[in-house]
């Protein structure tokens, strides 16, 4: 899955609900990319939610107020359950949207999910040469059925998303995305440079743009926007290693979003879980309008209260919420001071560097994600 | 690669504007207003913009909506049809509202 798609279910309609729920179904995947968001330690399928849990989340997260319901993962379609999944999010009203590397899908089992009421599909690709997408994704043909996969959700006239996930092993091709998103017909093209979080944390070496690679990619995305206005919806995620301020993570903590995780824990964003001392809280053992207002992990980090320098007195911090507090703790070792992406923070220019300097250098191989590979 | 390329929508007064299928104007009662859901994104439109998609049907054209709503806000048919057309084109380049 991608990060983005959490991300972009802005604009929070009240600060009391949720607008967003991401559901992390599991996290098998038959794909193995070196960007994936999901944590190292990859929680495996005997831990995974039953299918009453899952139905009895939806039912939970409408009433509580959430609109927006992603199926991610993992690979969401590797749960036989998908149908009952999503026949319930119609139900009880959520906009059902999944997120798919597609390559498990057939022709019927779309049919099917849309007879079921499912309302978007957003599908990535690792790049638009077969070749090199395959070798991303470490999986074999996986390019061509993405493709075919992507031709039978237009053809079922349900909306497409493509989600093309940048670095520097295919920023050279953001130019024929954009083609491929617009011959396909998919009304919504993601252009989202790697977060660095997971396993692209572990392998951001071989992943990180420069600085100019970077800036010529915005530039290429602002021409195409005006030129495609009104037909292909184009939204564009900058990495924050290059950025002046950091972008307000998951619209800020607690704030807008929910992600429960395989196992039915819930947290404040996906990677939370890098964290030390927060205590996260099971759908399994308390109701989620419970955690949602009173979990430890969702009230260590919420609003300002927690801030310290430079961001307590800082006219921003209700903006970027202080960035995230992930990636403070990965870089500063203290999760309560502000995001490195920012200017104003101690930590700003040994950030930047750290990303001239590995995008200079020549790109180690990459770690694929897999399980095994975590333990290393 | 199924599709030929789309080209952009241009509102006009004779245009019927609809919602796409897979766009949702839904009363929100956890929070007590109206909202659009579209794909990754959610709208909260203003109460004239609630006004002008629920009579957004794809048989109404917007001449017709600018005509009934002149009679309910009491202004102008001109200024109404003008204001709306912007409007829904506006809605239009989002993907919100088809013509
Ligand atoms: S390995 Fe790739 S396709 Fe699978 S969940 Fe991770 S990013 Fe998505
Ligand atoms: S100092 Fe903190 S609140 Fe201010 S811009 Fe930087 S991260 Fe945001």
């Amino acid at each position: 899955m991608s990060v983005e798609a959490a991300v972009s279910a802005q604009s929070a309609a009240c600060l009391k609900a949720p607008v967003g729920l991401l559901a992390e179904l599991t996290h098998r995947c038959p794909l193995q990319c070196p960007y994936c968001s999901n944590p190292l330690a990859l929680e495996g399928v005997a831990g995974e939610l039953s299918t009453e849990a899952w139905l009895d989340v939806l039912a939970q997260a409408a009433e509580l107020g959430v609109l927006q319901l992603h199926l991610s993962g993992g690979e969401p379609t590797v749960r036989r359950d998908l149908e009952d999944i999503v026949a319930q999010a119609a139900k009880v009203g959520l906009y059902s949207n999944l997120i798919t590397a597609a390559v498990l899908l057939t022709r019927e089992r779309l049919e099917r999910l849309a007879a079921h009421g499912l309302d978007h599909v957003q599908i990535s690709l690792q790049d638009t040469q077969a070749a090199n997408a395959d070798r991303i994704a470490h999986y074999q043909n996986g390019h061509a059925r993405k493709l075919e996969a992507a031709g039978w959700v237009r053809a079922l006239g349900l909306p497409l998303t493509l989600n093309a996930p940048i670095h520097r092993q295919n920023i050279s091709s953001l130019a024929q995305f954009i083609d491929l998103a617009e011959r396909l017909g998919a009304q919504r093209l993601e252009v989202a440079h790697v977060q660095y979080y997971g396993w692209a944390l572990r392998n951001r070496a071989a992943l990180m743009p420069t600085r100019e690679q970077v800036l010529r990619s915005a530039e290429l995305v602002a021409r195409a926007r005006a030129r495609l206005k009104g037909i292909l919806v184009i939204d564009f995620v900058v990495p924050d290693y290059y950025a002046r301020r950091p972008k307000p993570c998951m619209g800020g903590w607690g704030r807008g979003i929910i992600n429960i995780t395989p196992s039915g824990k819930v947290l404040p964003c996906h990677a939370a879980e890098t964290l030390p001392g927060l205590a996260f809280d099971n759908v399994r053992d308390r109701p989620l309008r419970d955690i949602w207002l009173g979990s430890q992990a969702f009230q260590k980090y919420r609003g300002t209260d927690w801030m310290r320098e430079p961001c307590r007195s800082c006219e921003f911090r209700e903006q970027d919420w202080g960035g995230c507090r992930c990636q403070a703790f990965a870089f500063t070792g203290a999760a309560d001071l502000a995001d490195p992406a920012c200017n104003k923070s101690s930590f700003h220019n040994a950030f930047a560097d750290v990303a001239r300097q590995e995008a200079a250098s020549e790109a180690p191989a990459f770690v694929f994600r897999s399980p095994r590979a975590a333990a290393r | 690669m199924s599709e030929g390329r789309k080209v952009r929508a241009i509102v006009s007064a004779a245009s019927r504007p609809g919602l796409p299928r897979h766009v949702k104007l839904r009363h929100d009662a956890a929070r007590g207003s109206w909202t659009i859901l579209a794909p990754e994104r959610v709208f909260t439109p203003d109460a004239i913009a609630v006004a002008v998609l629920k009579l957004c049907d794809a048989t109404r054209t917007v001449e017709d909506i600018a005509q009934e709503l002149s009679g309910t806000y009491n202004a102008p048919p001109d200024r109404i049809r003008a204001d709306i057309t912007a409007m829904l084109q506006e809605l239009a380049d989002k993907g919100v509202v088809q013509v």
